[in-house]
């Protein structure tokens, strides 16, 4: 999930008796599976909530570039350098695919960003630990994108036009990210030496638990989630996707002959689905609120982007403005 | 960026087809817009053609026009081929 804890400022659900006409109106649009579309009438509430989640999942997106970029000149083969710039290349489209997503709702791109570097915003906790050897970017694409995945592919029946568009575009382009992932760390178990398959179990030690972390708190801690059911703008609950996400991977897990670092991780045969222990959601609070291990260097990074770039852009317009003026002239 | 004019994006996927919208890119002119256009919705062959459009040149319907537009044409049903009814006998047509 690249969006954790999405506020949707209502305490409780409405009854169809306590809404407008209007939102009557809407909520029976919703409930049928009608796309909401830019120019439709919205509750104010409904439009937040999605400028927040999309703005959201496009900082995530983009943040999301940077654990990568730090292994674009370590990658061990010109080939793996190739599969990871266009990786990093495709995050940088899903951000842009989702700010104007957002922007449809009137939101401006600019505003958004600045609230990112200002620390009002957030993306995703997973983002904010740090990758410190090769397999890293096996088990990112593996475990961070598999993750991802799980969450986007519901969220392509998202009730909103645009960012369900957006969300079916992601997807396309998102399972390879997911294979890409999973190919360098079964050529590391299959092919690497005794320390190189160390490094691979030593990745999913680190990043298991915050890959779980990223579908959110539990139902019950999550107020937010009952109302964004109700709009379908979420589509499963936090917990679901957990589910899915962990049995999904455990076989997966398994096939490159790893563990998870979870003693209580076990097959259930009478649900169905695999047992998981508690997440430490001390530990995800403190990342969320900005004490992560790369929080603020992450934030740096990013508007050390944005400073040194300025001129770029203030040339393009000038240029641009020139090249008007010379066509007025002729 | 929110100084520089906004774009709407249209890809021809093959040659025959029509272009479709697919979303939109910030750019400070019009062959900005296409480089961006190409970099951000055609990465993987998805497209022969593409056009990039001002947002701002768009005039669209308002969806509380929907009734005026559309309801006229909803109860002229003799203008589907469905409306007239033929034998078995002439077979296909």
């Amino acid at each position: 999930m690249y969006a954790q804890l999405v506020e949707t400022g209502a305490k409780r659900l409405k009854t169809m008796e306590e809404m407008s006409p209007e939102e009557r109106e809407f909520q029976e649009k919703v409930d049928a599976e009608t796309k909401i579309e830019p120019k439709n009438w919205m509750p104010e509430g409904y439009r937040k909530t999605l400028v927040r989640q999309i703005s959201q999942h496009a900082h995530s997106e983009v943040v999301g570039m940077l654990p990568e970029g730090n292994w674009v000149t370590r990658a061990p083969t010109l080939k793996r350098k190739l599969q990871l710039m266009a990786k990093i290349q495709d995050e940088a489209g899903h951000g842009l695919y989702l700010y104007s997503a957002m922007e449809t709702l009137g939101a401006d791109r600019d505003e958004e960003i600045e609230k990112l570097h200002q620390g009002k915003a957030k993306y995703s906790s997973i983002f904010n630990y740090p990758t410190l050897n090769w397999a890293d970017m096996g088990a990112v694409g593996w475990l961070v994108d598999g993750a991802a995945i799980v969450n986007q592919v519901v969220l392509q029946r998202t009730s909103y036009g645009p960012y369900s568009r957006a969300m079916v575009r992601i997807c396309k382009e998102e399972s390879f990210h997911q294979r890409q992932g999973y190919q360098i760390l079964l050529d590391m178990m299959r092919e690497g030496t005794e320390e190189q398959k160390a490094m691979v179990q030593d990745a999913i030690n680190r990043l298991w638990w915050p890959a779980l972390m990223m579908f959110g708190p539990h139902d019950d801690e999550s107020p937010n989630s009952q109302q964004s059911m109700a709009w379908k703008i979420k589509r499963k609950s936090n917990d679901e996707l957990r589910q899915m996400f962990i049995d999904q991977t455990i076989p997966q897990l398994e096939f490159l002959g790893c563990t998870a670092p979870d003693p209580d991780l076990k097959w259930n045969e009478e649900t169905g689905h695999y047992d998981f222990g508690e997440i430490n959601w001390q530990e995800f609070y403190d990342v969320l609120k900005g004490n992560g291990p790369c929080n603020r260097e992450r934030i740096n990074t990013r508007k050390k982007a944005i400073d040194e770039g300025a001129w770029v852009r203030e040339a393009a317009v000038a240029y641009a403005k020139k090249q008007k003026q010379r066509a007025q002239a002729a | 960026m929110s100084e520089w004019r906004l774009y709407e994006v249209f890809v021809r996927s093959k040659h025959g087809l029509n272009h479709k919208h697919v979303g939109s890119v910030h750019a400070s002119d019009a062959e900005m817009a296409m480089e961006n256009a190409r970099d951000l919705y055609t990465r993987r062959n998805e497209g022969v053609s593409i056009w990039v459009v001002p947002s701002d040149t768009i005039t669209a319907s308002a969806s509380d026009e929907k009734e005026v537009l559309f309801d006229p044409s909803e109860d002229k049903i003799y203008r589907h081929a469905s409306f007239y009814e033929l034998p078995d006998e002439v077979g296909h047509m």
